[in-house]
């Protein structure tokens, strides 16, 4: 079997990606949509944001273009740069202009791990002018209709230096996300995994366990990715207890005393 | 080559020198020396070389020491030996004299224990994970504490000292474990709910009733962590069988299954205990402990006047939120809020509580959250009086007579006081929680100081501008990077060329801006003893000025404390210029504020601010001391006792990955400093007059 080559702005979802919602963040996020607001989606890693778009992608039928942002992602890797080819040079677009340019979706996800002047384009892109400056090639890109920008910020890390401004903040709606409510935390974990209820349950009570153990030594809880991940290996035969401590404790911490306790709370449960 | 072994004699006057203060004419050496003498030189050694160690603590107790080690060598190791006399020395740290010396009179009873050692397990060893484990069981934080009992008081779980029932260390960790669960069940599963001193007081024999209460207790307990946690209950029941104990006697088949069934609580024990009044309590169970109700009742309850207190501020704060501002709070939450119950489906007997404003169900921060959830512990709900007013004395309480002098380090941790392990070079051992240190503001004071000394160095203040000017980093663009955000035109039209020659074409094509972010934090460390009076003060001060103009121009971030104090119980740090401080007319003012204090205990210093600076985020961390002279306290914090917890001190901020440094004008400081600091990380300042301009100078030579 070949994997499939697509441009990054062809790349439509075509089946429902399953989305459990939290609340009304998919009404809130068409309202946006609609009026053409950029979306700010705020919550701690592993809740489900980045499904959440894909989602709404699926929703709104567009194409969705995700940029996961890292701290030397600069404004020229967003908009575009020229390139040589056939010694020539040629201006190839980035994926803020190929989504502009497509109508597409754009999620930069975790936008304060980039450098700072990425700022420049992404404000006029996000307030009511809606336009992406290219200021190497001297030009500006109107956004149609149909494009949207959505960025995703997790204001749970305490460092200082991660801290999204207000200026830019101030320019999105925002919508916030945590860890499901245990029940539906539950159904997804089952929904997702194919484990049985009980041992979703349980799953879901350990991860309310290690989040307790946040600012304890942990920076987050297990999120309700990692149970997806360690309810796939239950599902696949592996025991809990040996599930839990690879695809949960160990992704948690390096620290010994505090794996030992994670341990010991999912030895408690299975 | 081993030494031949010392004669008695020469025992003798070796002892009488470091006994000298134990003995008198009716208590000689000679005995002690001669029982000695039988050992080999390496025993013989040991045991003077800790008499010693011992005797500078207390002559006493040495004299107990030499007086026991005999017996101690013939039943232990050496090693057993040490682990003897440090226990004794940290109850003499903890209790004085006469427990320490009972604990040298009993050593047949410590070999014993040591003995076990090798199974068994120790409260130091598990704490840490079970601390984390019952903070993870439940969101309430549960102290671990060694105590003689097993039980709890709903905010501290008191566990044995050590647990040798079990010939494994596995299992013995596991009987642990099941301590921890069990108490931590009685305080998650209601134990505690009812008024459990006032319902003994109505039997004949309270004590009896008490213990056949915890009985049927365990069996509810042991059905609820069936239902919740179920791993657990297993190991439990392990533990159980291993020791051939069951949970229940014969014959309480019934009472079993009610307490077990799902909606069993507290009520259903109540009920069985007046039934089962008239027969024996069955044997505890190894993990069942005591039940102390008196005292947890007293923590409950001053806990739960603090909450509701809590509770309703944090009601007003929301209520606050809402409106934009406090506006007038009403005197009765209760016409705003609602609290409402549901009962949890899967769990019978658990309820959810929710919040609602205005009829609106809302949802609590989480510290709300947590508070709600900690009353329901303790009451099983939130009762409607927690959403009336007290009365016209508004909402805070005066928790001013907390304060307990019996518990000296838990009322200073109430007053925001720190603790920190002190080393015992002597021991080779902390000294657990030794020091209690207490972060101070210097008292700003109106004097003209900064502005003074800006005008004296104004020339100084200018040039050390430029030279640090120089230093700051700036973007820089490299050239023929491989990599990097623009094309290199000119690396361009060279491989452009070389390619039409025939030659190898580069593939640095590009140019790339260089982030040289100076990212540094540094804590200085300034010196306020008594010592620095006069000159040394005002040149300290000055230094800090130009230094702090220095640093501005720079950009890096920088803290500055001053440290002195009076005994280990009294350490203080002076806040002068905290990290997220900007300098300023405030931080001008503190400088001037800067007074000689008392004495400097300098390990317990660089403790603190090693973990000030552990919570700044930079690539490098400096600590900078400036001082006049080597640890000294008034308690005996000087000589090699106190060099060498100064020097452990560092190492454990070295391991953290900070740098300390040390700028000293100790003109002797050659004697000491190389052995603390390390041989290059100090410098001497010979000259006090040139401290401010020293000083500036090596913190450029030391970043650059």
């Amino acid at each position: 079997m070949t994997a499939r080559v697509l441009k990054t702005e062809e790349y439509r979802i075509t089946n429902e990606p399953y989305y459990a919602a939290q609340g009304d963040e998919i009404a809130l996020f068409e309202a946006a949509y609609k009026n053409r607001l950029p979306v700010l989606l705020k919550g701690p890693t592993g809740c489900g944001k980045t499904r959440f778009m894909e989602h709404m992608a699926w929703r709104l039928k567009r194409p969705l273009i995700t940029v996961s942002c890292h701290d030397d992602l600069t404004a020229s890797d967003l908009v575009g740069r020229y390139l040589i080819t056939h010694g020539e040079t040629v201006w190839v677009d980035g994926p803020m202009a190929r989504a502009v340019r497509a109508g597409a979706i754009l999620y930069l996800d975790e936008i304060v791990e980039a450098r700072k002047d990425t700022t420049v384009v992404i404000h006029p892109l996000a307030d009511d002018r809606r336009v992406l400056p290219m200021e190497k090639t001297g030009e500006l890109l109107e956004a149609t209709p149909e494009f949207c920008l959505a960025i995703s910020y997790n204001p749970g890390y305490q460092s200082v230096l991660k801290d999204l401004k207000q200026s830019t903040r101030q320019r999105f709606v925002a919508l916030e996300f945590n860890y499901p409510k245990p029940e539906l935390e539950q159904q997804i974990v089952q929904r997702e995994s194919g484990v049985d209820a009980a041992t979703a349950a349980k799953l879901v009570k350990f991860a309310g366990m290690t989040r307790n153990l946040k600012g304890q030594g942990l920076d987050e809880g297990a999120s309700t990715r990692l149970l997806v991940h360690a309810a796939k290996l239950i599902a696949s035969g592996i025991s809990p207890r040996t599930a839990c401590r690879g695809a949960i404790a160990e992704a948690l911490t390096d620290d010994g005393e505090m794996l030992a306790a994670v341990n010991e709370l999912s030895a408690s449960l299975f | 080559m081993t030494k031949p072994p010392l004669s008695s004699a020469e025992i003798e006057t070796t002892l009488n020198e470091v006994l000298i203060w134990a003995l008198s004419t009716h208590r000689s050496a000679t005995p002690l020396a001669a029982a000695l003498a039988p050992f080999t030189r390496g025993e013989q050694d040991f045991v003077l070389r800790w008499a010693d160690a011992i005797a500078k603590t207390n002559a006493e107790m040495a004299y107990q020491f030499v007086s026991q080690a005999p017996q101690s060598m013939r039943l232990m190791g050496l090693d057993g030996v040490e682990a003897w006399a440090v226990q004794a020395m940290d109850v003499y740290d903890k209790m004085g004299l006469y427990p320490a010396c009972a604990v040298f009179r009993e050593v047949a009873a410590f070999a014993a224990a040591e003995r076990d050692k090798a199974n068994g397990v120790s409260f130091e060893e598990i704490s840490g994970v079970l601390e984390l484990f019952v903070r993870g069981l439940s969101g309430r934080p549960l102290k671990l504490e060694a105590g003689d009992d097993i039980y709890t008081d709903t905010a501290s779980l008191f566990l044995p000292a050590r647990v040798t029932r079990f010939p494994d260390h596995d299992q013995n960790y596991r009987l642990y474990k099941a301590m921890v669960a069990h108490q931590w069940a009685q305080a998650r599963y209601g134990t505690f709910a009812v008024p459990l001193t006032a319902v003994f007081a109505g039997y004949a024999d309270p004590a009896r009733a008490e213990r056949l209460f915890h009985a049927l207790e365990t069996v509810r307990l042991d059905g609820k962590l069936a239902r919740d946690l179920a791993g657990l209950h297993r190991e439990m029941a392990a533990l159980r069988a291993g020791l051939g104990q069951a949970l229940a006697p014969a014959g309480w088949e019934r009472q079993v299954a009610r307490l077990q069934a799902a909606h069993a609580d507290v009520h259903d024990t109540l009920a069985l205990l007046a039934e089962l009044y008239g027969s024996e309590p069955p044997e505890a169970i190894c993990y069942q402990g005591r039940l102390h109700a008196e005292r947890a009742e007293a923590t409950i309850a001053g806990r739960l006047a603090h909450e509701q207190d809590q509770f309703r501020t944090a009601l007003l704060e929301m209520l606050g939120e809402k409106q934009g501002e406090y506006g007038e709070s009403p005197e009765d939450l209760s016409e705003r809020f609602s609290l409402s119950r549901t009962e949890n489906p899967d769990l019978p007997g658990e309820f959810s509580f929710s919040l609602s404003l205005d009829g609106v169900p809302i949802t609590p921060p989480e510290d709300v959250r947590a508070l709600m959830d900690s009353i329901i512990q303790d009451l099983g709900e939130i009762p409607d009086e927690y959403l009336t007013a007290a009365g016209s004395g508004g909402y805070r309480r005066d928790h001013a007579d907390k304060a307990d002098e019996s518990d000296w380090k838990a009322s200073y941790e109430d007053q925001g006081a720190l603790l920190y392990n002190e080393w015992d070079f002597r021991r080779r051992h902390y000294r657990k929680d030794w020091c209690v240190l207490r972060e101070i503001d210097v008292h700003p004071i109106d004097e003209p100081f900064v502005a003074r000394t800006r005008h004296k160095y104004a020339g100084l203040i200018h040039s050390l501008r430029k030279s640090f000017e120089a230093l700051r980093g700036e973007g820089r663009l490299l050239k023929k990077q491989s990599n990097g955000e623009n094309v290199d035109f000119d690396a361009l039209v060279e491989a452009w060329a070389d390619m039409h020659t025939g030659r190898e074409m580069t593939d640095r094509l590009f140019t790339k801006l260089a982030k040289l972010e100076r990212n540094i934090a540094v804590m200085f460390m300034v010196d306020m003893s008594g010592s620095t009076k006069g000159w040394i003060n005002d040149a300290e001060r000055e230094a800090l000025v130009l230094l702090c103009e220095a640093l501005e121009v720079l950009g890096d971030r920088y803290a500055i404390y001053g440290f002195s104090g009076m005994t280990r119980k009294r350490c203080e740090l002076y806040r002068i210029k905290r990290f997220d401080e900007p300098y300023g007319e405030l931080v001008e003012r503190r400088i001037a504020g800067i007074t000689p204090q008392d004495y400097t205990r300098m390990g317990v210093t660089i403790r603190h601010l090693s973990k000030l600076l552990g919570e700044v985020e930079a690539r490098t961390k400096l600590l900078i001391t400036l001082s006049d002279g080597k640890p000294d306290d008034y308690d005996g914090y000087r000589g090699d006792y106190g060099i060498e917890d100064t020097r452990q001190a560092l190492i454990e901020a070295k391991r953290d990955g900070i740098h300390p440094f040390c700028i000293t004008i100790d003109t002797e400081a050659r004697d000491y400093l190389p052995h603390m600091y390390g041989a290059v990380n100090w410098t001497l300042v010979e000259d006090v007059k040139k401290l401010p301009y020293k000083v500036s100078d090596i913190y450029r030579r030391l970043t650059a």
